[in-house]
């Protein structure tokens, strides 16, 4: 199946990524935890890979053995791809406002055991991306080339087990996978610069001999050229570093509530209201 | 109702907050000590310590693995390292350098997990330390400690810095109610005993120490007669309060916010069982991972209640 010919224009997918920021905000909120920040710094991301034709899936049957396979490794950033889930059909849009609450199964942090289609467990820093691999040995091994992504913190590379990865993901030459970098600037305690300063990413990743570009990634135009290069290379890993800013879409926003990027924090019902008005 | 209100508690904070100020005001008087944190230093409040004294704080960034061993290392040149980590992150990412890097060498490491348990709410299992103690309690020459408020957790705190040798202290999320006066006393591997009772007792740490204590409360009200214990220190346990517990009340409930194994629970099942064989309940989180949702309605949705406790009480007092 082609899935270049279903791609929508860049508008329309600029269209989608508002709607699912609405959706964060508006479940994070109602939750009254969560980090909608982290959450909104990588909806370009997420927007472009399930709805831009690069990933290959099925909601109505998502164990479907040759899918593709997304994994958030910064698992608190999960809004973003429950907001994703419920526009691609994998549970109702109503859904999104049970987030965080007993009994739901969108958990605070992606969980397997409870959500058909969240392809990893996370929420411990610095793993998605060896299980990324580990799926892509696994469906190699299959037969089929399913394609692995993979969106990581720039706090969260601070991990040694992202680097363990990151070599034995070239040591197999595995082309499948794709590992996106969402480099937001900060991480819980502060500016990446002052608590480990991991940039420039690219030279880094690129030693190890991964293919990278480094994009905006709150540029739909730059995210979905990106993506596409990285599909069409097979024959080594792929890394996408991603700059972009923590709270993107409703900063002037943030700014006027004097609360620059902060971490894991909701939104209060009145900031909110002026987040979905700034979004339109 | 609130966890102490049966019991008549009055309110308190987290143990975590306790535990952060503690150690700023200790920095004074301890040169020593440093902290090592893996960029959760608001969240398990050593932010206040590194804030006092710059020069002796380390942010590493999100690498537990790194921390713990960087902390070996500070402790080689005889320093006090104390490492902060939410408990999951700590005592599960970093095992097997708590192991090689403190345990093994017998180092003077202070490691520190907030966030333990299921109570921590909203943010999920994957952020609840719930094989922690079991873990910690599995490292010879380990130290593991739960305190139930902000007093013992500050004396906690002190006593440790003071004590040589690996520590593990366990921290929680959400505020606690008073138990203890500023005059109580806290040594590290001597239980408190909180209220007498003949007929059974209750063996609790932590948050549980609360619960126990409405549980007892309830008891009462039906004729039974509840020891309760603190049992803050969990290794070394208190076997001799073990002991005299298990001889004089015939029956034993543990309740702690730990999974069913390596807790509290199988510390206390090993001294009662080489002691004075009797009847034990345990009140835990079971075998298994919880789920995401408000603090109350998890501990009732798990099983950390006081009529739990009250129901395991009835299920193993001598008749
Ligand atoms: C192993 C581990 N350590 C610590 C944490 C606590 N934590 C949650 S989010 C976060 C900061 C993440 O920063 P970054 O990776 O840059 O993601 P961002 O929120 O900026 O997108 C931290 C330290 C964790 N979840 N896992
Ligand atoms: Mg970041």
């Amino acid at each position: 199946m082609s899935l270049e010919n279903q791609r929508p224009t860049i508008e329309e997918l600029e269209d989608k990524a508002r709607v699912l920021r609405r959706h964060i905000i508006e479940m994070t909120t109602e939750a009254g935890s969560g980090h909608p920040t982290s959450s909104l710094s990588a909806t370009e991301v997420v927007t472009a890979i399930y709805f831009g034709g690069f990933l290959n899936y099925n909601s109505a049957e998502p164990d479907w053995a040759e899918r593709d396979r997304f994994i958030m490794s910064k698992g608190h950033a999960v809004p973003a791809l429950y907001a994703a889930m419920a526009e691609a059909g994998y549970f109702p849009v109503e859904d999104l406002s049970t987030l965080r609450k007993l009994g739901s199964p969108l958990e605070g942090h992606p969980n397997v055991r409870r959500l058909a289609g969240i392809e990893a467990s996370t929420g411990s820093l610095g793993q998605g991306l060896s299980i990324g691999l580990g799926q892509a040995l696994g469906c190699r091994i299959d037969g089929h080339d399913s394609r692995v992504f993979v969106v990581m913190g720039d706090g969260e590379m601070g991990e040694g087990q992202v680097w363990e990865a990151i070599a034995t993901a070239h040591k197999y030459q595995v082309g499948s996978l794709t590992a996106i970098v969402d480099q937001n600037g900060y991480q819980q305690t502060g500016a990446t610069s002052d608590v480990l300063d991991l940039t420039p990413f690219a030279p880094k990743i690129e030693s190890f001999g991964w293919h990278v570009q480094t994009i905006n990634g709150n540029n739909m135009s730059e995210v979905v050229a990106a993506l596409e290069t990285a599909v069409g290379i097979t024959d080594r890993p792929t890394a996408i570093v991603a700059e972009t800013q923590k709270g993107f879409g409703i900063l002037p926003v943030l700014e006027e509530a004097g609360d620059m990027n902060f971490h894991g924090q909701a939104l209060s019902a009145e900031v909110a209201e002026k987040a979905l008005a700034h979004l339109g | 109702m609130a966890i102490g209100d049966k019991s008549g508690l009055s309110p308190g904070g987290a143990t975590r907050d306790a535990f952060g100020k503690a150690l700023e005001t200790l920095g004074e008087r301890f040169p020593e000590v440093v902290v090592v944190d893996g960029d959760v230093g608001n969240s398990t409040r050593t932010e206040a310590f590194a804030k006092a004294f710059p020069d002796r704080a380390f942010n590493v960034g999100i690498a537990e693995a790194n921390m713990v061993s960087i902390a070996g290392g500070l402790a080689s040149c005889g320093k006090t390292p104390v490492v902060a980590s939410f408990a999951a992150f700590l005592l599960c990412n970093a095992y097997d350098q708590i192991r090689m890097s403190v345990t093994f060498p017998a180092q003077n490491v202070k490691l520190v997990g907030s966030h333990s348990g299921i109570s921590i709410g909203e943010d999920g299992p994957s952020q609840m330390g719930i094989e922690d103690v079991a873990l910690a309690c599995s490292l010879p020459g380990m130290t593991v400690i739960v305190p139930c408020d902000e007093i013992s957790t500050a004396k906690a705190t002190e006593e440790i810095l003071q004590r040589e040798g690996p520590v593990y202290l366990r921290l929680g999320r959400p505020a606690v109610p008073r138990i203890y006066e500023d005059d109580s006393e806290f040594v590290i591997g001597r239980a408190n005993q909180l209220r007498d009772g003949d007929d059974l007792t209750i063996i609790a740490n932590g948050l549980m120490v609360a619960v126990a204590l409405d549980a007892a409360a309830e008891l009462s009200e039906q004729g039974i007669s509840a020891r309760v214990l603190d049992m803050h220190t969990v290794k070394p346990i208190d076997e001799p309060a073990v002991a005299a517990a298990a001889r004089e009340t015939q029956a034993i409930v543990v309740a702690e916010e730990h999974s069913a194994n390596g807790g509290l629970g199988s510390a206390v099942a090993i001294a009662v069982s080489r002691t004075t064989p009797v009847p034990i309940a345990y009140v835990n989180t079971g075998d298994c991972y919880a789920e995401s949702g408000d603090p109350d309605g998890l501990l009732e949705k798990y099983g950390l209640t006081s009529g739990r406790i009250v129901e395991a009480a009835r299920s193993v007092k001598a008749n």
